[in-house]
C-alpha cells in the first residue's frame, strides 16, 4: 500500500465533516422555518403546494396525528408503487417492452422503497421500465428519505418543547425536506455526475461491438436510461437502490474516481449533517457533536478493520503465486481499488444506504463482518437520513438511564426526565431490529425454501442469509449477493422484515416525541449528568457495543468469524 | 430514633438463618415471575435438572457430569439472588421488630381516675405494657418517661422532647386544655408530669404507623426500578432469542459442514444465563432495600424506595426549623460573658444554677463548665438533699428557669426573656450589649 492509498480514508473523513457542518446549520434553519438562501426561490412553490393540498402550515399536530399522517402517506405510496410495477407493460417509457413484475417481487420492491431500504431482488435493467424507475422508485427515494427526516425533526421538537402536545406538521416537514434539502442537493449532484459521464437518456438499449473480443463474444448490449437523476437521490437519501443491477460498480452509474469520491461523500453527508441540525435545534451544539463523534469513531474503527483486511488479499491466491500487493481484488473494480471499495462498503452499511461499488460477497471475511456488524448495530452509526439519528437517540436515552441509575439519580436528558414510558419506547427501538434479524435468519435456515436460495457453501452461505436479514431488518438494503432473493419465500419474508424495521420503530419514536413534549424541562443542576463529555461519549459507545456485540456475536461466530479462522488454514468457501 | 439503633443488638446469625430458609421458599414460581430475569434463570435450572435426570437414565444429550455442573451453578445463582433479597428484607424486618419491641417495652402507668397530685398518682397507678392500652385509658408520665401512646393531656403541664416526631430540637410545652394538649407516643417528657388520656386504638398510633412503614416500604416498586426492569426484561428477551435462534444456526452449519453436532440445550441454557443481566436482576430488590437500610442507619426512615431515589435527587435541603435536626437535646457549647464579667465567673454561676436542671440543656452546661474551666460541679438530682445553706430551684416548664439561693445570693439561669423580666422586676441592670449578644446567637 502506498501513501496515496493510506491518505484516501483520512481525506474522506475530513471532507465529509467539513461539508456536514454548513449543511446541518442550513437544515436547522429550514425546519425552524427561518429565512435561508433558498427561501426566495422555493418559498412560492412551497406555498403553492400547501394551497393545492389545503394544508395550513401553521396548524401543528400531536404525535398521533403526525404518525397517522405518515403511515397513511406511506400506505398510499405502497399501493401506488405496487400497482405501477404490476402494470408497467401498459405504461409509457418502456422501450425495451419489459414485462409486468410478479406479485411477490412487486410486493418486496414496493415495501423496500417506501421503507427507505431499497433492497433489490430485481435487476434494474432487466426488470424495470424507465417509467417504473423514475415515477415509481425515484419518487419513493425522495419521499421515504423525507419521511425519515420528518420523524427525526418531530422527535427533536419533542425534546426541545415543553408542556405541549404539538410537535409540528408532518406535511410541512415532508415538503420542506424534499423542496429545500433533497431536491436542490440531488440536482447539484446529478449535474456533477453527468459531467463525469453518468448517463441520463431515454434511449433503447444499445448493441455495440466489443473492442477486445474474448471467448467468441463480439457484440454486447449496453443498457441505457435516466441514471444520473436516480443515482443522485439514491446516494443522498441513503436509499441505495441502483439503476443497474450491479449498482455503483457499473461504469454508467459511477464512471471515475472523482464520481466515486463524490458519491461516497453523499452517502454519509445528510446523516452526518443532521447531527449539527440536532445540536442547533436543541440549542446546544455540543449535544450534536457528541453523537457525531460516537458515530465517526465507530465508523473509523470498522473501516480501518475492513481496509486492513482487504489489503491483506486472499492467502489462497497468494499460495497460487498470484500477486496480492493490490489487496483482495475479487469482485472489485480496478478503477476504484480495494481502499475505496472498503470505505464504500462500510459507509454504505453504516448509513442505511446499501449501494455498492464492489461485491460484498467477495469481501474478505473480516471486511464482510465489518459491513454486516454496521447494520446489526441497529443502523445508528450515521444510519439512514433521519432514521439513523433517531435510532441513536434511543441508545442515548438508554445510556443516560443506565448512567443515571448508577449514580442514584432520576435520569434526565436535555432537561427531560427519562421515565418508565420513555424506557419502554427506547427498549422497543433497540429490541425490534434484533428480533427481526435473528428470527428471520432462523426461519430461513429451518425451511427448505430458505435454504434453496443459498449459493455458497459453509459459513459463507450462512453469512449470506444472516446478511440479507441484517440488511432488511435494519432498512439498509445492502446485499451480500450470492443469495438468490427473488423467490416467493425471500420476497415475502424480507418484505415483512423491512416493514417491521421501519414502521414498528417509527411508532415508538413518535410516542417518545409525544411524551417528551408534554414534560416540563428541568433546569440543569450540579447533579445533572452532562451528555457532552468525553466520558459520556465513551459510555454511549459502550452501550451500543454491548447491545450490538452480545446480540450478534454467537451468530457472527458461525459466519464470518469461523470463516476467517478457516481462511488462515487455507480453506475457502 | 434511639429505638432504631437497637437493631444491631439483634443477632446477625438469626437473620442469616431466616434468609437461607426464605431463599428456598422464594423458589415458588408465583413469586419468581415478578422478577423476569431470575424467573428465566429458574426455568433454565429446572430444564437442566430434567436433562441431567435424563442423562442419568442414559439418554443424555451431553456428558452427565457437564449437565450436572451447569444445573448446580444455575440453582446456586437463583438461590443466591433469593438469599440476598431475603437478607435485605430480613434487615428491614429486624428494624420493624426492634421498633415493635421498643413499643412493647415501654411501660404505661395506667391510672383508674385523674389524680391531681403526683404522689397520689404514683401510688394509684399500675404498670401495663403499652400495647395493651385502649382508647380512653388514662396513664401517668413523669420526668424522663417515654409516652407509651398518643393521647390528650387531661391534667398537668410539662416540657416534652418531640424531636423524634417533629425534628424540633427545643423542647415544647404541652398542657391540658387548648390546642396544645395532644401528645405523641414515642416522645419523651423532660420535666414535670402529666396525666394523659389515650386517643387512639391499639395498632393505630404513631409508632404503629412507623412500624408498618418500615415493614411495608419494600413492597412498592420505584419508578426507576420499574423502568429498569423494563430494560432488563427487554435484554432478557433479546438474549432469549439469541440463544433460541442459535440452534437452527448451528444445525444448519452442521448440515453443510457434514461434521460436528448442533448446540446442546444445556449449553444454550448456560449461554443464556451468562448473557442475560442476571446480576442486576438478581440483586435489584436487594439493592432497593439496602438503600432504605442505609437511610435507616442514619436515622432517616424512607417510607418507600421512591423516597430513597428522591434522597438521591436532593440538591438543596430547605428547613423551616433551626437547630439540630432530629437530635432532641440542645447542648451548651460556649459561655458568652457580658459587661466585664470574665468567662470563669460566668461558668461558675451557670454551673451552680444548672446543677438541678435535669434537662439535656442544663446537664450540658454543667459538663461544659467542667470541660472548659475544670469546675467540678456535683450533679444533684431534685430528690437529693441539698448541702446546708443552699436552696435549689429546679427547672420547670412553667418558670423556664432554674437556680440556687445561697447566703442570700440568688443565681438563676433560664430562657432570655424570663431572665430579663426577672432582672427588671428586681430593679436590676441590663447591659445593652446583652440584648445584642442574644440576638446574635
Amino acid at each position: 500500500m502506498n501513501w496515496l492509498s493510506w491518505l484516501q480514508f483520512p481525506l474522506y473523513v475530513v471532507v465529509l465533516l467539513l461539508c456536514a457542518k454548513p449543511l446541518g446549520g442550513y437544515m436547522a434553519r429550514v425546519f425552524e422555518g427561518e429565512k435561508n438562501c433558498l427561501t426566495r426561490v422555493v418559498s412560492p412553490l412551497e406555498k403553492w403546494f400547501y394551497g393545492a393540498a389545503g394544508i395550513n402550515p401553521n396548524d401543528e399536530m400531536d404525535w398521533k396525528v403526525y404518525l397517522l399522517s405518515l403511515l397513511a402517506f406511506s400506505l398510499v405510496g405502497f399501493i401506488f408503487l405496487y400497482l405501477l410495477l404490476r402494470f408497467q407493460s401498459h405504461l409509457p417509457l418502456n422501450p425495451q417492452k419489459l414485462q409486468d413484475v410478479s406479485p411477490a417481487l412487486s410486493f418486496n420492491t414496493a415495501i423496500s422503497f417506501i421503507t427507505n431500504t431499497n433492497w433489490q431482488n430485481y435487476g434494474g435493467e432487466t426488470t424495470l421500465s424507465y417509467f417504473s424507475q423514475m415515477v415509481g422508485l425515484t419518487v419513493q427515494n425522495f419521499l421515504s428519505a423525507a419521511s425519515g427526516i420528518a420523524v427525526l425533526v418531530a422527535l427533536i421538537r419533542g425534546i426541545v418543547r415543553q408542556n405541549t402536545h404539538r410537535i409540528g406538521n408532518y406535511w410541512v416537514d415532508l415538503t420542506r425536506s424534499v423542496l429545500y434539502i433533497l431536491l436542490p442537493l440531488s440536482i447539484l449532484l446529478a449535474v456533477l455526475l453527468v459531467s463525469q459521464g453518468v448517463i441520463q437518456n431515454f434511449h433503447v438499449y444499445q448493441t455495440v461491438q466489443v473492442l477486445d473480443p474474448t471467448a467468441g463474444l463480439t457484440m454486447q448490449t449496453l443498457p441505457m436510461g435516466p441514471a444520473a437523476s436516480q443515482v443522485a437521490i439514491k446516494q443522498l437519501g441513503t436509499n441505495g437502490g441502483g439503476f443497474f443491477n450491479v449498482n455503483s460498480a457499473h461504469p454508467f452509474e459511477n464512471p471515475t474516481p472523482l464520481s466515486n469520491f463524490v458519491e461516497m461523500i453523499s452517502i454519509l453527508l445528510i446523516p452526518a449533517a443532521l447531527t449539527y441540525t440536532y445540536g442547533k435545534m436543541v440549542k446546544d451544539a455540543r449535544q450534536g457533536h457528541t453523537v457525531l463523534i460516537v458515530m465517526t469513531l465507530f465508523f473509523i474503527i470498522l473501516t480501518a478493520i475492513s481496509i486492513y483486511s482487504e489489503s491483506k488479499g486472499n492467502p489462497g491466491f497468494a499460495g497460487l503465486g498470484l500477486d496480492q500487493t493490490a489487496g483482495n481484488m475479487e469482485g472489485k473494480e480496478v478503477r476504484f481499488g480495494f481502499v475505496n471499495s472498503a470505505i464504500w462498503s462500510t459507509a454504505t452499511t453504516a448509513a442505511s444506504n446499501g449501494s455498492v461499488n464492489a461485491m460484498q460477497d467477495s469481501l474478505t471475511p473480516l471486511g464482510g463482518l465489518a459491513a454486516m456488524w454496521m447494520m446489526q448495530l441497529g443502523e445508528v452509526i450515521f444510519g439512514g437520513v433521519g432514521s439513523g439519528l433517531y435510532g441513536m437517540l434511543a441508545f442515548v436515552i438508554i445510556a443516560v438511564f443506565v448512567a443515571g441509575l448508577m449514580v442514584g439519580r432520576t435520569p434526565e436528558y436535555l432537561g427531560k426526565k427519562i421515565e418508565t414510558f420513555e424506557m419502554k419506547m427506547a427498549a422497543l427501538v433497540v429490541l425490534i431490529p434484533v428480533l427481526t434479524v435473528l428470527f428471520g435468519t432462523a426461519v430461513a435456515l429451518m425451511t427448505d425454501a430458505g435454504k434453496a436460495g443459498i449459493f455458497n457453501s459453509g459459513p459463507q452461505g450462512f453469512s449470506e442469509v444472516l446478511y440479507a436479514f441484517s440488511s432488511a431488518g435494519n432498512n439498509n438494503g445492502s446485499a451480500f449477493a450470492g443469495l438468490n432473493g427473488n423467490t416467493d419465500f425471500y420476497n415475502i419474508s424480507l418484505g415483512i422484515a423491512m416493514f417491521t424495521a421501519r414502521f414498528l420503530l417509527i411508532i415508538p419514536i413518535m410516542a417518545l416525541a409525544g411524551s417528551l413534549a408534554v414534560k416540563r424541562s428541568i433546569p440543569v443542576s450540579a447533579g445533572t449528568l452532562p451528555t457532552h463529555t468525553g466520558l459520556f461519549i465513551f459510555w454511549l459507545m459502550g452501550v451500543i457495543l454491548i447491545v450490538g456485540a452480545l446480540s450478534f456475536i454467537p451468530a457472527l461466530a458461525l459466519g464470518p468469524i469461523v470463516q476467517q479462522l478457516l481462511l488462515g488454514s487455507g480453506r475457502l468457501f | 430514633m434511639s429505638g432504631l439503633t437497637r437493631t444491631t443488638n439483634l443477632s446477625q446469625n438469626s437473620i442469616f438463618r431466616v434468609a437461607i430458609m426464605d431463599a428456598f421458599k422464594k423458589l415458588n414460581p408465583m413469586h419468581m415471575v415478578r422478577n423476569p430475569v431470575m424467573f428465566v434463570t429458574e426455568i433454565g435450572s429446572l430444564l437442566t435438572t430434567i436433562l441431567w435426570v435424563q442423562a442419568l437414565a442414559g439418554h443424555g444429550e451431553a456428558p452427565t457430569g457437564f449437565i450436572g455442573v451447569i444445573a448446580v451453578w444455575l440453582w446456586f445463582t437463583v438461590l443466591f439472588a433469593n438469599f440476598s433479597e431475603a437478607l435485605a428484607e430480613g434487615r428491614g424486618k429486624a428494624q420493624a421488630d426492634s421498633l415493635r419491641k421498643a413499643r412493647k417495652d415501654t411501660p404505661a402507668k395506667v391510672l383508674p381516675v385523674v389524680y391531681e397530685n403526683l404522689e397520689k398518682a404514683q401510688k394509684g397507678c399500675h404498670i401495663l405494657s403499652s400495647t395493651k392500652l385502649n382508647k380512653g385509658d388514662l396513664f401517668l408520665v413523669e420526668t424522663g418517661d417515654v409516652l407509651p401512646a398518643d393521647g390528650e393531656i387531661v391534667f398537668g403541664i410539662a416540657s416534652i422532647d418531640e424531636s423524634a416526631v417533629t425534628g424540633e430540637s427545643a423542647p415544647v410545652v404541652r398542657e391540658a386544655g387548648g390546642d396544645r394538649s395532644a401528645v405523641t407516643g414515642g416522645t419523651q417528657v423532660l420535666s414535670d408530669w402529666l396525666i394523659v388520656r389515650v386517643s387512639t386504638d391499639p395498632g393505630e398510633g404513631f409508632l404503629d404507623h412507623m412500624i408498618t412503614l418500615v415493614e411495608g416500604a419494600k413492597r412498592q416498586k420505584t419508578p426507576n426500578e420499574i423502568a429498569l426492569s423494563i430494560l432488563l426484561s427487554s435484554f432478557t428477551i433479546v438474549f432469549l432469542v439469541v440463544c433460541i435462534t442459535l440452534y437452527p444456526f448451528s444445525k444448519y452449519s452442521v448440515e453443510v459442514a457434514g461434521q460436528g453436532t448442533p448446540i446442546s440445550i444445556s449449553v444454550q441454557v448456560a449461554l443464556l444465563v451468562c448473557l442475560i443481566p442476571t446480576t442486576i436482576g438478581g440483586l435489584l430488590s436487594a439493592i432497593g432495600i439496602a438503600g432504605m437500610d442505609r437511610l435507616i442507619q442514619h436515622n432517616v426512615i424512607a417510607m418507600s424506595g421512591r423516597a430513597v431515589e428522591a434522597a438521591g435527587d436532593v440538591d438543596v435541603l430547605l428547613l423551616d426549623k433551626t437547630g439540630t435536626i432530629t437530635l432532641g437535646n440542645r447542648q451548651a457549647v460556649e459561655f458568652t460573658p457580658v459587661h466585664g464579667i470574665n468567662g470563669k465567673e460566668l461558668a461558675e454561676a451557670a454551673q451552680l444554677a444548672s446543677l438541678v436542671d435535669e434537662t439535656p440543656e442544663g446537664r450540658s452546661i454543667v459538663v461544659l463548665a467542667k470541660e472548659k474551666y475544670g469546675l467540678r460541679g456535683q450533679s444533684l438530682g431534685s430528690s437529693q438533699r441539698a448541702p446546708s445553706g443552699m436552696h435549689f430551684i429546679p427547672f420547670t416548664a412553667q418558670t423556664r428557669m432554674s437556680g440556687v439561693d445561697y447566703n442570700g445570693t440568688n443565681i438563676r439561669k433560664g430562657a432570655p426573656d424570663t431572665m430579663i423580666e426577672m432582672v427588671i422586676a428586681g430593679n436590676g441592670y441590663i447591659p445593652a450589649e446583652l440584648k445584642e449578644t442574644i440576638d446574635r446567637i
